[in-house]
């Protein structure tokens, strides 16, 4: 049973790739490598949504959404996140034209306004914790320190991230490869401005409301 | 789908500049920033205003509001189209948006259930046990 | 020192946390220590430790990576059914007034151990090696995209199976299942260390999982040879694409489960406990959404193994190829609409069984068309009967019978009547060793002369052969019966004597496993004996039909000189058959990737934060966080990542390749 029959010899057949070698290492996989992982992370905040859809009525006789949540707080927080995602864009043509300086910049203030959105989640986490509302208390509250501490953390990470990102485009310049680096690292940080829709949507303003 | 044909549009192979998606994208990043606040702001206004009186209204369109920043973010923020990277990044991102939908979805679904057939208690969820 | 001291120190690890009062598991440790000792002799005498660290443990070469995988699963499965044999013997004679010799607590950490060594240190690590070692090869590329990330993988995954290890000597390993399902895991029912070992290692090892499947799937998307569109990869590289795809996409969900379960252990929340709101079901659900996919994950390259194999074996095109990629792609998809067949009998109501009982049947259709593809891959084929390929026919007539089982399973009255009994745990048995187990050997044996250049020993492979496959069915055939007449699983005692001839022969048949086992293992230690005998000097002992086959057996470092260029789904039948020739000249320098210590170091550090807490020793716990998020920064300072093969190098090594290949005629 032959599966196609061939000219013998068949001419001028390429078996090998001649030209200049390009594509044969990892580096053209690296945002598609960080992108399916950015899938796989959004998948960890849907179980944690998930969690959080099942036991957010477990109050267990204790305080519900209403009576914890302080609205304007979040607001301040979303707008500084949102802020901060738009700070990171305007630092993207900078390095794509190969300005060093203001895309450290640029970078930097993301990085503040990231520091800042932490500080303010830290300060309602102990708010929190002080009027005895701490993860313990129930499992709405357990889920709903582990869902908005875990998007905390994340953005913890990224701002560990941006300060290397920092030194290294002060030693390196906008290299292929610092370049690389801060791409992922916009992804990274505009994932988890949606990841803070959800959170805002999801658990603030409809925990209010319902 | 062939392999070696997209260069990324995310311009992260290094040679970045003069990379077609220049001035488009930077229109559309703008669009973007506009939308993403407007989408921000009126669900806050919503709910802090009540403006509506029935809840239920409110947290559809809420999540409506939700899921239209999301795409928003996703387009003009993470550049997502179905060219780049020759359509995978595209893929990749269905593929996760009909996962978390299930994940969620789905677990919510079994366990309410679960809740509604529990006996004795009627609202075992909601009511502490002790 | 005050006691006060001594557990800031120790944390909870004290004298009484060494077994040196159980005889079985002293024993154990006097033998593994001895034969630890001996091995480490041996490595020192030789002088091998520098070749072992810089050939090996700091490679970034997938190849070696694949094959250290491979090594692992082995060795892991050697400890996994010695817990086997355990419960086997446990069960055969524990009737009556006889209570065995294993006490409840011992053997309920066994039957833990066993499910989670099983699955999560054998079946993950030997079904990603063989991914690892064949993929690139049969893509045509000269690594993956990630080497760093590949070798951190790995280690990932060892370290947690010395932390799996680490309880069997230093305080208890789980009681609660290879799932571990709360509320029983939780800290009021399970206050002791075997949970923490449980859930440190998994979710260490589970890391490394979730880095390799994105390391793997974005390989088979960015590198692959010119010319080999989607439809012209190997079947083997399609359900590896599938599988690691599947696998990014449930161990999130398994890792959010164990991260809560953890939270409720060590912070005191409330997710999965009885009050304040806990809904322990929950626990149910997420491990499951990972659960049961989990199983496709593994079963997926291993039809990949079958469909690579019988074409090759029957020297014909694979029967149906659209047909196998769409019934991959279909499985992958259906086998995440499934997961609560494994808890219908929770409660959840007519329309949520239904809807999950008729998603598992439908399941079965897409796996039958494979079924069938490969029987007409067989029909009017030029069959030889070689070991690879018979493994592939023991597969088919062990495979359907579990899976027509499973389709019984996935009515909910049955399941019902079956649940948590013997018949479930064989079934899944069947599947698993049936489908998994069969093509992970059949695997072994077809891709072992690419990776080590010589043939397994024939005549010993073929005792390993019978031994499973004899062995299978005494062993299980009992335990369905068993298990249809109503017993249940993870009993350690019987009272109804007429059960005791099942569990006999069930363990007669333990023993004929055991035979194949041992004869898998005289096969690679014969085959090394007789190496020159078995040497493979064509790089294509099978007369094989995809690229892996083209290049020299092993493979060189840099795997293909020059890169391939794809005609034709069948390449290198494509091109054996167009009259294609070797390069002779023009080589040119290989840019390759370097070799790091870096993977190797992140995951020691890993193993002791993972001990560090499972034993509340808090000040290693928080250095080793530290020194983890050192290291990982710091690794990210090393630009300098690459490094080039020369031209001359590249030449040698090809020449005294075509010097063998005169020398094989």
């Amino acid at each position: 049973m032959t599966d196609r029959t061939w000219d013998a010899g068949e001419p001028e057949i390429a078996w090998h790739e001649t030209g200049a070698e390009g594509h044969e290492h990892g580096g053209g996989a690296t945002v598609l490598g960080f992108w399916i992982y950015l899938m796989s992370d959004a998948l960890i905040f849907a179980s944690l949504f998930a969690m959080y859809g099942v036991v957010s009525t477990g109050y267990a006789g204790g305080p519900g959404p209403r009576q914890l949540f302080d609205l304007p707080l979040v607001a301040l927080n979303t707008a500084l996140l949102l802020v901060s995602s738009i700070t990171f864009g305007q630092a993207i043509p900078h390095m794509e034209a190969g300005r060093v300086g203001p895309t450290q910049a640029w970078l930097a203030v993301t990085g503040l306004l990231g520091a800042a959105f932490v500080g303010v989640e830290l300060y309602e986490f102990s708010h929190l914790i002080a009027e005895g509302a701490g993860p313990q208390r129930s499992a709405f509250l357990s889920a709903f320190f582990t869902l908005v501490g875990t998007h905390g953390a994340h953005v913890t990470v990224g701002l560990i991230w941006i300060a290397t990102m920092l030194v290294q485009l002060s030693q390196h310049g906008l290299s292929g490869e610092m370049r690389r680096r801060i791409i992922c690292l916009s992804m990274f940080w505009h994932f988890l401005d949606i990841i803070w829709i959800g959170v805002f949507t999801f658990v603030y303003l409809h925990g209010v409301i319902r | 789908m062939s392999l070696h044909s997209t260069p990324s549009v995310h311009g992260a192979s290094g040679d970045a500049r003069g990379d077609a998606h220049g001035h488009g994208s930077r229109r559309g990043y703008r669009i973007g920033v506009a939308l993403s606040i407007g989408l921000t702001v009126v669900p806050f206004w919503l709910v802090m205003s009540q403006a509506l009186s029935d809840a239920r209204v409110t947290a559809a369109i809420i999540f409506a509001l939700a899921l239209i920043q999301i795409v928003v973010h996703v387009v003009s923020f993470l550049h997502l189209d179905t060219r780049s990277e020759g359509g995978w990044t595209l893929l990749a991102f269905l593929f996760t948006a009909v996962i978390v939908v299930l994940t969620i979805g789905g677990s919510i679904w079994v366990m309410y259930h679960l809740n509604v057939n529990m006996m004795p208690t009627p609202d075992a969820a909601a009511a502490p046990m002790h | 020192m005050t006691d006060i001291h001594l557990k800031t120190i120790f944390g909870r690890l004290t004298w009484e946390s060494f077994p040196i009062h159980e005889p079985i598991l002293f024993g154990t440790f006097v033998v593994v220590l001895l034969l630890g000792l001996a091995i480490v002799g041996a490595v020192t005498w030789y002088r091998l430790w520098g070749y072992l660290w810089h050939e090996w443990f700091t490679s970034v070469d997938h190849k070696k990576i694949g094959i250290m995988y491979v090594i692992l699963g082995i060795i892991m499965l050697l400890r996994g059914f010695a817990d086997a044999l355990m419960m086997r013997a446990q069960q055969a004679i524990a009737f009556g007034a006889n209570e065995g010799y294993l006490p409840a607590h011992h053997y309920d950490q066994i039957f833990t151990a066993h499910g989670t060594i099983m699955i999560f240190f054998v079946a993950i690590p030997l079904v990603v090696g063989i991914i690892n070692f064949v993929m690139p090869l049969q893509i045509g590329a000269r690594d993956v995209a990630f080497p760093f990330l590949n070798n951190l993988s790995f280690w990932l995954t060892a370290a947690g199976a010395v932390l799996t290890m680490v309880s069997l000597f230093v305080g208890e390993f789980a009681r609660t299942g290879w799932l571990s399902y709360a509320p029983l895991a939780g800290l009021a029912y399970s206050p002791d260390t075997g949970v923490d070992y449980y859930l440190w290692s998994l979710q260490i090892a589970g890391v490394g999982t979730t880095l390799s499947a994105i390391n793997m799937v974005a390989t088979i998307i960015k590198m692959r040879a010119p010319g080999m569109t989607m439809m012209k990869l190997p079947v083997f590289c399609w359900t590896a694409l599938c599988s690691n795809v599947l696998a990014i996409a449930i161990f999130p969900a398994l890792t959010a489960a164990f991260f809560l379960l953890m939270l409720d252990r060590y912070v005191g929340t409330n997710f999965f406990t009885n009050d304040l709101g806990g809904a322990p079901m929950m626990y149910w659900n997420m491990v499951w959404i990972w659960g049961h996919p989990e199983v496709y994950v593994l079963v997926l390259p291993a039809f990949g193994i079958y469909s690579e194999i019988t074409s090759t074996f029957t020297g014909k095109r694979l029967f149906g190829y659209s047909s196998m990629v769409y019934a991959t792609v279909v499985i992958t998809i259906l086998s995440y609409l499934v997961w609560l067949h494994h808890f219908f009998t929770m409660g959840a109501g007519p329309a949520v069984n239904s809807f999950f009982g008729i998603a598992t049947m439908v399941i079965s259709i897409p796996t039958g068309a494979k079924i069938f593809n490969w029987l007409f891959t067989m029909y009017r084929g030029d069959i030889r009967f070689e070991l690879p390929m018979m493994w592939v026919v023991a597969f088919m007539l062990t495979f359907v019978v579990g899976g027509m089982t499973g389709v019984l399973l996935a009515i909910p009255p049955a399941d019902f009547v079956l649940h948590n009994s013997l018949f479930l745990v064989a079934h899944f048995h069947n599947v698993i060793i049936g489908g998994v187990v069969f093509g992970l050997f059949a695997g072994m044996v077809y891709w072992f002369p690419k990776a080590f250049g010589f043939k397994l020993d024939p005549f010993w492979g073929k005792v390993g052969f019978w031994g499973w496959v004899v062995g299978y069915w005494v062993a299980w055939t009992p335990i369905y019966v068993v298990g249809l007449m109503g017993t249940a699983r993870r009993v350690r005692h019987f009272d109804d004597p007429n059960f005791q001839p099942y569990f006999v022969i069930a363990a007669i048949g333990a023993l004929i496993i055991l035979v194949g086992i041992l004869g898998f293992v005289m096969s690679i230690v014969m085959g090394f004996v007789n190496r020159t005998a078995l040497r493979d000097v064509t790089g294509d002992p099978w007369d094989g039909r995809t690229l892996e086959w083209s290049t020299a057996s092993p493979p060189p470092a840099y795997n293909f000189a020059f890169l391939p260029v794809v005609h034709d789904l069948d390449a290198w039948y494509d091109m054996k058959s167009r009259g294609y020739a070797r390069p002779t000249g023009d080589f040119r320098p290989i840019h390759m990737p370097r070799n790091t210590g870096t993977g190797v170091i992140l995951a020691g550090l890993s193993l002791s934060l993972g001990f560090g807490m499972v034993w509340y020793i808090w000040w290693l716990a928080a250095l080793s966080s530290l020194a983890l998020l050192a290291v990982a920064v710091g690794h990210t300072f090393d630009f300098a990542r690459d490094t080039f093969i020369p031209a001359d190098v590249v030449a040698a090594t090809e020449v005294k390749r075509r010097t063998l290949l005169g020398q094989g005629g």
